[in-house]
Protein backbone atom coordinates (compact mmCIF):
# COMPACT_ATOMS: atom_id res chain seq x y z
CA UNK A 1 0.00 0.00 0.00
CA UNK A 2 1.36 3.31 -1.19
CA UNK A 3 2.63 5.85 2.26
CA UNK A 4 0.35 8.67 2.45
CA UNK A 5 2.15 11.98 4.33
CA UNK A 6 -0.57 13.46 6.23
CA UNK A 7 0.28 16.69 7.10
CA UNK A 8 1.20 17.42 10.77
CA UNK A 9 -2.15 17.57 12.80
CA UNK A 10 -2.60 21.60 13.22
CA UNK A 11 -2.85 22.17 16.46
CA UNK A 12 -6.30 24.06 16.05
CA UNK A 13 -7.65 20.21 16.08
CA UNK A 14 -7.21 19.99 19.76
CA UNK A 15 -10.22 23.34 19.46
CA UNK A 16 -12.33 21.40 17.27
CA UNK A 17 -15.84 21.22 18.21
CA UNK A 18 -17.18 18.53 20.68
CA UNK A 19 -18.37 15.62 19.71
CA UNK A 20 -21.09 14.03 22.02
CA UNK A 21 -22.61 10.91 22.17
CA UNK A 22 -24.63 9.44 24.79
CA UNK A 23 -22.37 7.12 26.16
CA UNK A 24 -21.48 10.02 28.36
CA UNK A 25 -24.22 9.06 30.61
CA UNK A 26 -22.20 5.88 31.26
CA UNK A 27 -19.18 8.07 32.67
CA UNK A 28 -21.86 9.93 34.57
CA UNK A 29 -22.97 7.28 36.53
CA UNK A 30 -20.09 5.68 37.56
CA UNK A 31 -19.67 9.03 39.38
CA UNK A 32 -22.73 9.03 40.39
CA UNK A 33 -21.74 5.80 42.01
CA UNK A 34 -19.42 6.95 44.19
CA UNK A 35 -21.07 10.06 45.57
CA UNK A 36 -24.01 7.13 46.69
CA UNK A 37 -20.96 5.23 48.62
CA UNK A 38 -20.68 8.41 50.42
CA UNK A 39 -23.52 10.53 50.08
CA UNK A 40 -24.11 11.16 53.45
CA UNK A 41 -20.94 12.70 54.15
CA UNK A 42 -20.55 14.26 51.24
CA UNK A 43 -23.73 16.49 51.38
CA UNK A 44 -22.32 17.55 55.26
CA UNK A 45 -19.34 18.86 53.74
CA UNK A 46 -20.86 20.51 51.38
CA UNK A 47 -23.94 21.64 53.76
CA UNK A 48 -21.62 22.23 56.92
CA UNK A 49 -19.32 25.55 56.03
CA UNK A 50 -21.71 27.36 54.19
CA UNK A 51 -24.05 27.26 56.75
CA UNK A 52 -22.19 27.40 59.30
CA UNK A 53 -21.13 30.85 57.78
CA UNK A 54 -24.94 31.81 56.87
CA UNK A 55 -25.91 31.63 60.55
CA UNK A 56 -22.71 32.91 62.51
CA UNK A 57 -22.29 35.67 59.80
CA UNK A 58 -26.16 36.61 59.84
CA UNK A 59 -27.12 36.27 63.18
CA UNK A 60 -23.97 37.79 64.51
CA UNK A 61 -23.19 40.57 62.11
CA UNK A 62 -27.14 40.55 61.67
CA UNK A 63 -26.99 42.23 65.13
CA UNK A 64 -24.95 45.34 63.43
CA UNK A 65 -26.54 45.32 60.27
CA UNK A 66 -30.59 45.27 60.77
CA UNK A 67 -31.03 45.30 57.35
CA UNK A 68 -29.68 45.24 54.36
CA UNK A 69 -31.55 46.20 50.95
CA UNK A 70 -35.16 46.42 52.89
CA UNK A 71 -34.63 42.49 54.05
CA UNK A 72 -33.38 41.12 57.22
CA UNK A 73 -29.18 40.47 56.96
CA UNK A 74 -29.74 37.00 57.34
CA UNK A 75 -32.35 36.88 54.44
CA UNK A 76 -29.95 39.01 51.88
CA UNK A 77 -26.85 36.73 53.43
CA UNK A 78 -28.79 33.22 52.21
CA UNK A 79 -29.06 34.06 48.57
CA UNK A 80 -25.37 34.56 48.58
CA UNK A 81 -24.54 31.72 50.66
CA UNK A 82 -26.13 29.54 48.25
CA UNK A 83 -24.72 31.19 44.88
CA UNK A 84 -21.23 30.75 45.99
CA UNK A 85 -21.78 27.39 48.07
CA UNK A 86 -22.65 26.06 44.48
CA UNK A 87 -19.71 27.94 42.76
CA UNK A 88 -17.33 25.73 45.84
CA UNK A 89 -18.87 22.53 45.45
CA UNK A 90 -18.51 22.71 41.51
CA UNK A 91 -15.29 24.29 41.73
CA UNK A 92 -13.83 21.40 43.82
CA UNK A 93 -15.27 18.86 42.15
CA UNK A 94 -13.76 19.46 38.86
CA UNK A 95 -10.26 20.43 40.20
CA UNK A 96 -9.67 17.60 43.24
CA UNK A 97 -11.97 15.07 42.32
CA UNK A 98 -11.17 15.55 38.81
CA UNK A 99 -7.62 15.77 38.73
CA UNK A 100 -7.65 12.44 40.36
CA UNK A 101 -9.55 10.65 37.84
CA UNK A 102 -7.82 12.08 35.54
CA UNK A 103 -4.19 11.63 36.44
CA UNK A 104 -3.85 10.22 39.74
CA UNK A 105 -6.67 6.83 39.48
CA UNK A 106 -6.17 7.04 35.24
CA UNK A 107 -9.79 6.51 35.22
CA UNK A 108 -10.30 8.26 32.16
CA UNK A 109 -7.26 6.16 30.42
CA UNK A 110 -9.26 3.43 31.54
CA UNK A 111 -12.84 5.27 30.45
CA UNK A 112 -10.50 6.12 26.78
CA UNK A 113 -9.87 1.88 25.98
CA UNK A 114 -13.84 1.43 25.73
CA UNK A 115 -16.12 3.01 23.14
CA UNK A 116 -16.07 6.21 25.13
CA UNK A 117 -14.05 9.08 23.24
CA UNK A 118 -12.23 12.11 25.80
CA UNK A 119 -14.81 14.17 24.46
CA UNK A 120 -18.11 12.70 26.28
CA UNK A 121 -15.41 11.58 29.87
CA UNK A 122 -14.63 15.93 29.76
CA UNK A 123 -18.88 16.48 29.37
CA UNK A 124 -19.71 13.74 31.76
CA UNK A 125 -17.34 15.70 34.01
CA UNK A 126 -18.68 18.81 33.74
CA UNK A 127 -22.40 17.37 34.01
CA UNK A 128 -21.58 15.72 36.80
CA UNK A 129 -20.00 18.58 39.12
CA UNK A 130 -23.15 20.35 38.03
CA UNK A 131 -25.75 17.89 39.77
CA UNK A 132 -23.11 17.55 42.64
CA UNK A 133 -23.30 21.11 43.41
CA UNK A 134 -26.95 21.22 42.82
CA UNK A 135 -27.62 18.28 44.90
CA UNK A 136 -25.85 20.04 47.52
CA UNK A 137 -27.28 23.27 46.23
CA UNK A 138 -31.39 21.71 47.00
CA UNK A 139 -29.87 20.47 50.71
CA UNK A 140 -29.23 24.04 51.68
CA UNK A 141 -31.93 25.73 50.16
CA UNK A 142 -33.92 23.35 52.54
CA UNK A 143 -32.07 24.22 55.57
CA UNK A 144 -32.45 28.00 54.41
CA UNK A 145 -36.59 27.20 53.61
CA UNK A 146 -36.35 25.21 57.13
CA UNK A 147 -35.38 28.53 59.00
CA UNK A 148 -37.46 30.46 57.99
CA UNK A 149 -35.33 32.91 55.88
CA UNK A 150 -36.95 32.35 52.07
CA UNK A 151 -40.86 31.17 51.58
CA UNK A 152 -41.62 32.38 48.33
CA UNK A 153 -42.09 29.31 45.74
CA UNK A 154 -40.56 31.38 43.48
CA UNK A 155 -37.31 30.10 45.40
CA UNK A 156 -37.97 26.55 43.79
CA UNK A 157 -37.23 28.41 40.37
CA UNK A 158 -33.30 28.91 41.62
CA UNK A 159 -32.89 25.20 41.11
CA UNK A 160 -32.26 25.15 37.69
CA UNK A 161 -30.63 28.81 38.13
CA UNK A 162 -27.95 26.62 40.72
CA UNK A 163 -27.02 23.93 38.17
CA UNK A 164 -26.42 26.11 35.69
CA UNK A 165 -24.22 27.88 38.34
CA UNK A 166 -22.76 25.00 38.63
CA UNK A 167 -22.23 23.84 35.10
CA UNK A 168 -20.34 27.72 34.75
CA UNK A 169 -17.90 26.67 37.22
CA UNK A 170 -17.41 23.36 36.32
CA UNK A 171 -16.53 24.41 33.10
CA UNK A 172 -13.94 27.32 34.62
CA UNK A 173 -12.59 24.78 36.75
CA UNK A 174 -11.70 21.88 33.71
CA UNK A 175 -9.63 24.67 32.29
CA UNK A 176 -7.65 24.56 35.16
CA UNK A 177 -7.48 20.51 35.59
CA UNK A 178 -6.19 20.60 32.21
CA UNK A 179 -3.18 22.83 32.91
CA UNK A 180 -2.99 21.68 36.42
CA UNK A 181 1.03 19.54 37.01
CA UNK A 182 -0.25 18.54 40.27
CA UNK A 183 -2.82 19.46 43.19
CA UNK A 184 -0.98 22.68 44.42
CA UNK A 185 -1.30 24.36 41.55
CA UNK A 186 -5.11 24.78 42.38
CA UNK A 187 -3.94 27.04 45.46
CA UNK A 188 -3.35 29.79 42.58
CA UNK A 189 -7.23 29.40 41.27
CA UNK A 190 -8.56 29.68 44.81
CA UNK A 191 -6.65 32.48 46.42
CA UNK A 192 -6.30 34.51 42.69
CA UNK A 193 -9.89 33.95 41.72
CA UNK A 194 -12.33 32.26 43.38
CA UNK A 195 -11.96 34.14 46.83
CA UNK A 196 -11.80 37.50 45.33
CA UNK A 197 -14.52 36.89 43.32
CA UNK A 198 -16.76 35.41 46.59
CA UNK A 199 -15.81 39.30 47.69
CA UNK A 200 -17.05 41.38 45.27
CA UNK A 201 -19.45 39.67 43.57
CA UNK A 202 -22.55 40.60 46.25
CA UNK A 203 -22.29 37.64 48.48
CA UNK A 204 -21.90 39.01 51.81
CA UNK A 205 -22.53 42.75 51.40
CA UNK A 206 -24.10 44.50 47.96
CA UNK A 207 -21.80 45.88 45.06
CA UNK A 208 -22.97 49.04 45.83
CA UNK A 209 -20.78 49.39 48.70
CA UNK A 210 -17.82 48.64 46.77
CA UNK A 211 -15.60 51.64 45.13
CA UNK A 212 -17.17 52.57 41.56
CA UNK A 213 -14.27 51.96 39.63
CA UNK A 214 -14.35 48.23 40.71
CA UNK A 215 -18.28 48.08 40.74
CA UNK A 216 -17.85 47.66 37.16
CA UNK A 217 -15.48 45.22 36.77
CA UNK A 218 -17.29 42.78 39.91
CA UNK A 219 -20.67 42.83 37.83
CA UNK A 220 -19.09 41.13 35.00
CA UNK A 221 -17.87 37.93 37.45
CA UNK A 222 -19.64 34.89 36.87
CA UNK A 223 -20.33 34.44 40.46
CA UNK A 224 -22.49 37.96 40.21
CA UNK A 225 -24.41 36.90 37.63
CA UNK A 226 -25.75 33.91 39.52
CA UNK A 227 -26.13 36.00 42.75
CA UNK A 228 -28.09 38.12 41.33
CA UNK A 229 -30.51 35.45 39.50
CA UNK A 230 -30.61 33.61 43.03
CA UNK A 231 -31.06 36.04 45.87
CA UNK A 232 -34.31 38.12 44.44
CA UNK A 233 -35.73 34.30 44.02
CA UNK A 234 -34.99 33.48 47.41
CA UNK A 235 -36.43 36.80 48.31
CA UNK A 236 -40.13 36.15 46.51
CA UNK A 237 -39.36 38.42 43.26
CA UNK A 238 -38.29 38.02 39.72
CA UNK A 239 -34.68 38.75 39.15
CA UNK A 240 -34.31 42.19 37.29
CA UNK A 241 -32.50 41.40 33.78
CA UNK A 242 -32.85 37.66 33.62
CA UNK A 243 -31.88 36.73 30.25
CA UNK A 244 -28.47 38.50 30.50
CA UNK A 245 -27.88 37.14 33.45
CA UNK A 246 -28.73 33.32 32.26
CA UNK A 247 -27.06 34.05 28.81
CA UNK A 248 -23.75 35.47 30.65
CA UNK A 249 -23.67 32.00 32.72
CA UNK A 250 -24.78 30.18 29.60
CA UNK A 251 -22.24 31.66 27.82
CA UNK A 252 -19.17 31.50 30.38
CA UNK A 253 -20.20 27.21 30.27
CA UNK A 254 -20.01 26.97 26.79
CA UNK A 255 -16.53 28.57 26.10
CA UNK A 256 -15.16 27.63 29.01
CA UNK A 257 -16.18 24.24 28.36
CA UNK A 258 -14.38 24.41 24.92
CA UNK A 259 -11.35 26.18 25.89
CA UNK A 260 -11.33 22.91 28.47
CA UNK A 261 -11.82 20.15 26.23
CA UNK A 262 -9.31 21.61 23.97
CA UNK A 263 -6.43 21.63 26.45
CA UNK A 264 -7.72 18.30 27.39
CA UNK A 265 -7.10 16.62 24.32
CA UNK A 266 -3.95 18.18 24.01
CA UNK A 267 -3.13 16.62 26.88
CA UNK A 268 -4.24 12.95 27.01
CA UNK A 269 -3.83 12.65 22.93
CA UNK A 270 -0.70 12.43 22.39
CA UNK B 1 -8.56 -9.43 10.05
CA UNK B 2 -8.70 -8.04 13.63
CA UNK B 3 -5.85 -5.48 13.16
CA UNK B 4 -3.90 -4.38 9.78
CA UNK B 5 -1.25 -1.03 10.01
CA UNK B 6 0.35 -0.06 7.21
CA UNK B 7 3.11 2.48 6.66
CA UNK B 8 2.87 4.11 10.29
CA UNK B 9 4.47 7.16 11.13
CA UNK B 10 3.85 8.63 14.38
CA UNK B 11 5.83 12.09 14.90
CA UNK B 12 6.24 14.79 18.26
CA UNK B 13 6.61 18.47 17.72
CA UNK B 14 7.61 19.89 14.38
CA UNK B 15 10.49 21.57 12.31
CA UNK B 16 13.74 21.22 13.60
CA UNK B 17 12.47 19.52 17.04
CA UNK B 18 10.34 16.93 15.29
CA UNK B 19 10.82 13.19 16.59
CA UNK B 20 9.79 10.14 14.74
CA UNK B 21 8.78 7.79 17.66
CA UNK B 22 7.19 5.16 15.10
CA UNK B 23 8.58 5.39 11.36
CA UNK B 24 7.04 3.36 8.89
CA UNK B 25 5.96 0.55 10.46
CA UNK B 26 3.32 -2.51 8.86
CA UNK B 27 1.62 -4.97 11.08
CA UNK B 28 -0.77 -7.74 9.98
CA UNK B 29 -2.41 -9.74 12.42
CA UNK B 30 -4.17 -12.89 11.72
CA UNK B 31 -7.53 -14.08 13.35
CA UNK B 32 -6.68 -16.35 16.91
CA UNK B 33 -2.71 -15.71 16.21
CA UNK B 34 -0.75 -14.35 19.73
CA UNK B 35 1.28 -11.83 18.21
CA UNK B 36 4.20 -10.00 20.66
CA UNK B 37 5.83 -6.97 19.70
CA UNK B 38 9.00 -6.76 21.44
CA UNK B 39 11.41 -3.84 21.62
CA UNK B 40 13.26 -2.36 24.45
CA UNK B 41 11.86 0.89 26.32
CA UNK B 42 11.13 3.83 23.76
CA UNK B 43 11.19 1.57 20.98
CA UNK B 44 7.58 2.71 20.22
CA UNK B 45 5.20 -0.06 21.17
CA UNK B 46 3.17 1.53 23.20
CA UNK B 47 2.51 4.44 20.85
CA UNK B 48 1.57 2.28 17.71
CA UNK B 49 -0.67 0.88 20.49
CA UNK B 50 -2.39 4.22 21.57
CA UNK B 51 -2.43 4.83 17.40
CA UNK B 52 -4.00 1.33 16.96
CA UNK B 53 -6.29 1.87 19.22
CA UNK B 54 -7.60 5.48 18.07
CA UNK B 55 -6.25 7.24 21.22
CA UNK B 56 -3.58 9.61 19.44
CA UNK B 57 -3.82 10.40 15.49
CA UNK B 58 -1.11 8.74 13.08
CA UNK B 59 1.05 11.47 11.17
CA UNK B 60 0.88 9.20 8.36
CA UNK B 61 -0.33 5.17 7.38
CA UNK B 62 -3.26 3.81 7.33
CA UNK B 63 -4.86 1.73 10.41
CA UNK B 64 -7.90 -0.69 10.09
CA UNK B 65 -8.80 -1.97 13.99
CA UNK B 66 -11.60 -5.03 13.48
CA UNK B 67 -12.62 -4.53 10.05
CA UNK B 68 -12.85 -0.52 10.52
CA UNK B 69 -10.99 2.80 9.95
CA UNK B 70 -8.86 4.12 12.70
CA UNK B 71 -9.31 6.98 13.91
CA UNK B 72 -12.39 7.75 12.03
CA UNK B 73 -14.58 4.63 13.17
CA UNK B 74 -12.07 4.00 16.37
CA UNK B 75 -15.23 4.43 19.54
CA UNK B 76 -16.66 1.18 17.28
CA UNK B 77 -13.99 -0.52 16.47
CA UNK B 78 -13.07 -0.24 20.21
CA UNK B 79 -16.51 -2.19 21.31
CA UNK B 80 -15.07 -4.83 20.24
CA UNK B 81 -11.79 -4.68 21.59
CA UNK B 82 -10.37 -5.55 25.08
CA UNK B 83 -7.74 -3.28 26.38
CA UNK B 84 -5.12 -4.15 29.49
CA UNK B 85 -3.44 -1.01 29.96
CA UNK B 86 0.45 -0.67 31.48
CA UNK B 87 -0.08 1.23 34.35
CA UNK B 88 -3.32 -0.22 36.88
CA UNK B 89 -6.59 1.39 36.06
CA UNK B 90 -8.68 0.23 38.51
CA UNK B 91 -11.48 2.42 40.09
CA UNK B 92 -10.41 2.33 43.77
CA UNK B 93 -13.68 3.16 44.87
CA UNK B 94 -15.43 0.29 43.90
CA UNK B 95 -15.02 -3.33 44.72
CA UNK B 96 -14.06 -6.12 42.31
CA UNK B 97 -17.15 -6.91 40.86
CA UNK B 98 -18.47 -3.53 41.22
CA UNK B 99 -15.54 -2.73 38.73
CA UNK B 100 -16.23 -5.25 36.14
CA UNK B 101 -19.98 -4.00 36.02
CA UNK B 102 -18.93 -0.35 35.61
CA UNK B 103 -16.66 -1.28 33.29
CA UNK B 104 -19.33 -2.94 31.59
CA UNK B 105 -21.68 0.45 31.35
CA UNK B 106 -18.99 2.03 29.48
CA UNK B 107 -19.57 -0.51 26.50
CA UNK B 108 -23.40 0.03 26.60
CA UNK B 109 -23.67 -3.46 28.56
CA UNK B 110 -26.59 -3.70 30.95
CA UNK B 111 -26.19 -4.42 34.82
CA UNK B 112 -28.56 -7.63 34.34
CA UNK B 113 -26.66 -8.83 31.74
CA UNK B 114 -23.19 -8.47 33.20
CA UNK B 115 -23.92 -9.26 36.64
CA UNK B 116 -24.34 -12.92 36.13
CA UNK B 117 -20.82 -13.25 34.30
CA UNK B 118 -19.50 -11.20 36.91
CA UNK B 119 -17.91 -15.32 38.40
CA UNK B 120 -17.13 -16.56 35.88
CA UNK B 121 -14.84 -13.76 34.98
CA UNK B 122 -13.68 -13.51 38.26
CA UNK B 123 -12.60 -17.12 38.03
CA UNK B 124 -10.57 -16.59 35.22
CA UNK B 125 -9.06 -14.53 36.54
CA UNK B 126 -8.22 -16.49 39.40
CA UNK B 127 -9.69 -14.16 41.86
CA UNK B 128 -13.15 -16.57 42.88
CA UNK B 129 -15.27 -15.25 45.75
CA UNK B 130 -13.96 -11.83 45.89
CA UNK B 131 -16.63 -10.15 44.82
CA UNK B 132 -16.60 -7.55 47.21
CA UNK B 133 -13.35 -6.78 48.09
CA UNK B 134 -12.13 -3.31 47.21
CA UNK B 135 -8.76 -2.89 45.42
CA UNK B 136 -6.17 -1.87 47.79
CA UNK B 137 -6.74 -4.92 49.59
CA UNK B 138 -5.17 -6.51 46.24
CA UNK B 139 -1.89 -7.65 45.67
CA UNK B 140 -0.28 -6.42 42.01
CA UNK B 141 -0.81 -9.93 40.77
CA UNK B 142 -4.42 -9.70 41.61
CA UNK B 143 -4.91 -5.99 40.33
CA UNK B 144 -3.07 -7.11 37.01
CA UNK B 145 -5.75 -10.19 36.59
CA UNK B 146 -8.62 -7.93 37.67
CA UNK B 147 -7.82 -6.10 34.85
CA UNK B 148 -7.62 -8.97 32.50
CA UNK B 149 -10.90 -9.94 33.53
CA UNK B 150 -12.14 -6.23 33.21
CA UNK B 151 -10.66 -6.52 29.38
CA UNK B 152 -13.18 -9.30 28.57
CA UNK B 153 -16.54 -7.90 29.72
CA UNK B 154 -17.23 -7.16 26.20
CA UNK B 155 -16.17 -10.44 24.85
CA UNK B 156 -13.61 -8.92 22.65
CA UNK B 157 -12.19 -10.35 19.21
CA UNK B 158 -8.72 -8.76 19.75
CA UNK B 159 -7.67 -8.35 23.12
CA UNK B 160 -4.29 -6.04 23.78
CA UNK B 161 -2.05 -6.41 26.25
CA UNK B 162 0.77 -3.46 27.08
CA UNK B 163 3.27 -5.66 28.93
CA UNK B 164 1.23 -7.12 30.75
CA UNK B 165 3.60 -9.49 33.26
CA UNK B 166 5.85 -6.29 34.39
CA UNK B 167 6.18 -6.54 37.93
CA UNK B 168 4.86 -9.67 38.53
CA UNK B 169 6.06 -12.87 40.40
CA UNK B 170 6.72 -15.76 38.52
CA UNK B 171 3.50 -17.38 39.92
CA UNK B 172 1.16 -14.20 38.49
CA UNK B 173 3.28 -14.66 35.33
CA UNK B 174 2.53 -18.47 34.50
CA UNK B 175 -1.13 -17.51 35.55
CA UNK B 176 -1.76 -14.85 32.97
CA UNK B 177 0.17 -16.31 30.70
CA UNK B 178 -1.79 -19.78 31.07
CA UNK B 179 -5.08 -17.54 30.73
CA UNK B 180 -3.91 -16.10 27.57
CA UNK B 181 -3.22 -19.25 25.88
CA UNK B 182 -6.71 -20.07 27.22
CA UNK B 183 -8.25 -17.07 24.89
CA UNK B 184 -6.26 -17.81 21.73
CA UNK B 185 -7.38 -21.67 22.16
CA UNK B 186 -11.10 -20.27 22.05
CA UNK B 187 -10.18 -17.88 19.08
CA UNK B 188 -9.45 -14.41 20.49
CA UNK B 189 -7.00 -12.44 18.58
CA UNK B 190 -4.04 -10.91 20.93
CA UNK B 191 -1.49 -8.31 20.69
CA UNK B 192 0.79 -8.05 23.48
CA UNK B 193 3.94 -5.74 24.12
CA UNK B 194 6.99 -7.45 26.11
CA UNK B 195 10.37 -7.16 26.69
CA UNK B 196 10.67 -10.73 28.15
CA UNK B 197 11.88 -12.68 25.92
CA UNK B 198 10.85 -16.01 27.44
CA UNK B 199 7.31 -14.92 27.57
CA UNK B 200 6.73 -13.69 23.91
CA UNK B 201 8.74 -17.56 22.96
CA UNK B 202 6.34 -19.08 25.05
CA UNK B 203 2.85 -17.17 23.96
CA UNK B 204 3.45 -15.56 20.32
CA UNK B 205 2.84 -17.57 17.69
CA UNK B 206 4.45 -14.62 15.64
CA UNK B 207 6.02 -11.61 17.05
CA UNK B 208 8.28 -8.59 15.59
CA UNK B 209 11.40 -6.77 17.26
CA UNK B 210 11.10 -3.25 17.15
CA UNK B 211 13.24 -0.70 17.65
CA UNK B 212 13.66 3.51 17.34
CA UNK B 213 9.86 2.80 15.23
CA UNK B 214 10.95 0.12 12.97
CA UNK B 215 10.13 -3.67 13.09
CA UNK B 216 13.74 -5.01 12.48
CA UNK B 217 12.93 -8.80 12.44
CA UNK B 218 9.36 -10.07 11.99
CA UNK B 219 7.71 -14.14 11.85
CA UNK B 220 7.57 -17.33 14.90
CA UNK B 221 10.00 -17.36 17.08
CA UNK B 222 11.59 -20.26 15.59
CA UNK B 223 12.14 -18.33 11.98
CA UNK B 224 12.84 -15.32 13.58
CA UNK B 225 15.85 -17.06 15.27
CA UNK B 226 17.04 -19.35 12.66
CA UNK B 227 17.18 -15.97 10.40
CA UNK B 228 19.16 -13.88 12.21
CA UNK B 229 21.28 -15.73 14.31
CA UNK B 230 23.71 -18.68 14.54
CA UNK B 231 22.23 -21.87 16.23
CA UNK B 232 24.54 -22.25 18.97
CA UNK B 233 25.93 -20.31 21.37
CA UNK B 234 28.85 -20.48 23.61
CA UNK B 235 29.44 -18.49 26.73
CA UNK B 236 32.71 -18.19 28.39
CA UNK B 237 33.66 -16.57 31.50
CA UNK B 238 36.18 -17.24 34.07
CA UNK B 239 40.08 -16.70 34.58
CA UNK B 240 42.55 -17.05 31.55
CA UNK B 241 46.47 -16.21 30.65
CA UNK B 242 48.13 -17.04 28.43
CA UNK B 243 52.09 -17.41 28.80
CA UNK B 244 53.06 -15.43 26.07
CA UNK B 245 49.81 -12.88 25.68
CA UNK B 246 50.63 -9.31 25.77
CA UNK B 247 48.90 -8.45 28.72
CA UNK B 248 45.00 -9.21 30.43
CA UNK B 249 43.44 -11.81 31.67
CA UNK B 250 39.93 -13.05 31.70
CA UNK B 251 37.18 -14.51 28.78
CA UNK B 252 37.83 -11.16 27.12
CA UNK B 253 41.42 -11.54 26.60
CA UNK B 254 41.00 -15.08 25.96
CA UNK B 255 37.98 -14.21 23.05
CA UNK B 256 40.72 -12.03 21.45
CA UNK B 257 42.70 -14.06 21.19
CA UNK B 258 40.87 -17.17 20.09
CA UNK B 259 37.39 -16.60 19.44
CA UNK B 260 37.94 -15.01 16.11
CA UNK B 261 39.40 -18.24 14.62
CA UNK B 262 36.60 -20.87 17.02
CA UNK B 263 33.27 -19.02 16.41
CA UNK B 264 31.00 -16.93 13.43
CA UNK B 265 30.88 -14.13 15.69
CA UNK B 266 31.78 -13.25 19.56
CA UNK B 267 29.97 -10.58 21.89
CA UNK B 268 31.39 -9.52 24.96
CA UNK B 269 29.23 -8.45 27.99
CA UNK B 270 30.69 -7.55 31.19
CA UNK B 271 32.99 -10.40 31.94
CA UNK B 272 31.29 -13.01 29.40
CA UNK B 273 31.94 -13.87 26.01
CA UNK B 274 29.42 -14.88 23.47
CA UNK B 275 30.53 -16.95 20.98
CA UNK B 276 28.20 -17.79 18.01
CA UNK B 277 28.57 -20.33 16.19
CA UNK B 278 27.08 -23.15 13.58
CA UNK B 279 30.11 -25.74 14.91
CA UNK B 280 30.67 -26.10 18.43
CA UNK B 281 32.77 -29.25 18.89
CA UNK B 282 35.84 -27.55 17.90
CA UNK B 283 35.14 -24.92 20.38
CA UNK B 284 34.25 -26.56 22.83
CA UNK B 285 37.11 -29.10 22.26
CA UNK B 286 39.39 -25.95 23.05
CA UNK B 287 37.63 -24.50 25.89
CA UNK B 288 38.35 -27.95 27.36
CA UNK B 289 41.95 -27.26 27.71
CA UNK B 290 41.82 -24.12 29.30
CA UNK B 291 41.17 -24.74 33.11
CA UNK B 292 40.11 -21.48 34.15
CA UNK B 293 37.50 -20.94 32.05
CA UNK B 294 33.67 -22.21 32.29
CA UNK B 295 31.49 -22.10 29.52
CA UNK B 296 27.97 -22.87 29.33
CA UNK B 297 26.80 -24.44 25.65
CA UNK B 298 23.22 -23.84 24.46
CA UNK B 299 21.15 -23.30 21.73
CA UNK B 300 20.60 -19.52 20.64
CA UNK B 301 17.15 -18.05 21.59
CA UNK B 302 15.23 -15.17 21.27
CA UNK B 303 17.18 -13.07 23.79
CA UNK B 304 20.57 -13.43 21.66
CA UNK B 305 18.17 -12.28 18.49
CA UNK B 306 17.04 -9.51 20.42
CA UNK B 307 20.68 -8.20 22.02
CA UNK B 308 21.64 -8.73 18.81
CA UNK B 309 19.45 -6.28 16.77
CA UNK B 310 18.88 -3.84 19.38
CA UNK B 311 22.46 -3.75 20.80
CA UNK B 312 23.50 -4.12 24.39
CA UNK B 313 23.88 -0.93 25.41
CA UNK B 314 21.49 0.36 28.12
CA UNK B 315 17.91 2.38 27.78
CA UNK B 316 16.14 4.29 29.38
Amino acid sequence: MPRSEAPPIPVTAHFAPPRLSLRLVAVWRRNFLVWKKLALPSIVGNLADPVIYMLGLGYGLGLLVPEVEGVSYIAFLAGGTLAYSTMNAATFEVLYSGFSRMHVQKTWEAIMNAPIALDDIVAAELVWAASKSCLAGVAILAVIAAFGFTTSPLALAAIPVVFLTGLCFAALGLIMTALAPSYDFFMYYFTLFITPMTLLSGVFFPQGQLPDSVQAIAAALPLSHAVSLIRPLLLGHVPAQIGLHLGVLALITVLAFWLALGLTRRRLLK
Amino acid sequence: MPLEISGLVKRYGRGADAREVVRGLDLKLQRGECFALLGPNGAGKTTTLRCALGLTEASAGHIRLCGLPVPGQAREARARVGVVPQMDSLDPDFTCAENLIVFAGYFGIHEREIRPRVPELLAFAGLEGKETARIQSLSGGMKRRLTLARALVNRPELLVLDEPTTGLDPQARHLIWERLRRLTAEGTTILLTTHFMDEAERLAHRLAILDTGRILAQGSPREVIAAHIEPQVVEVFGDWTEADSAGGSGAAAWAAAHAGALSHRCEISGETAFCYTDDAPPLLAHLARQPGLRTLHRPANLEDVFLKLTGRELRD
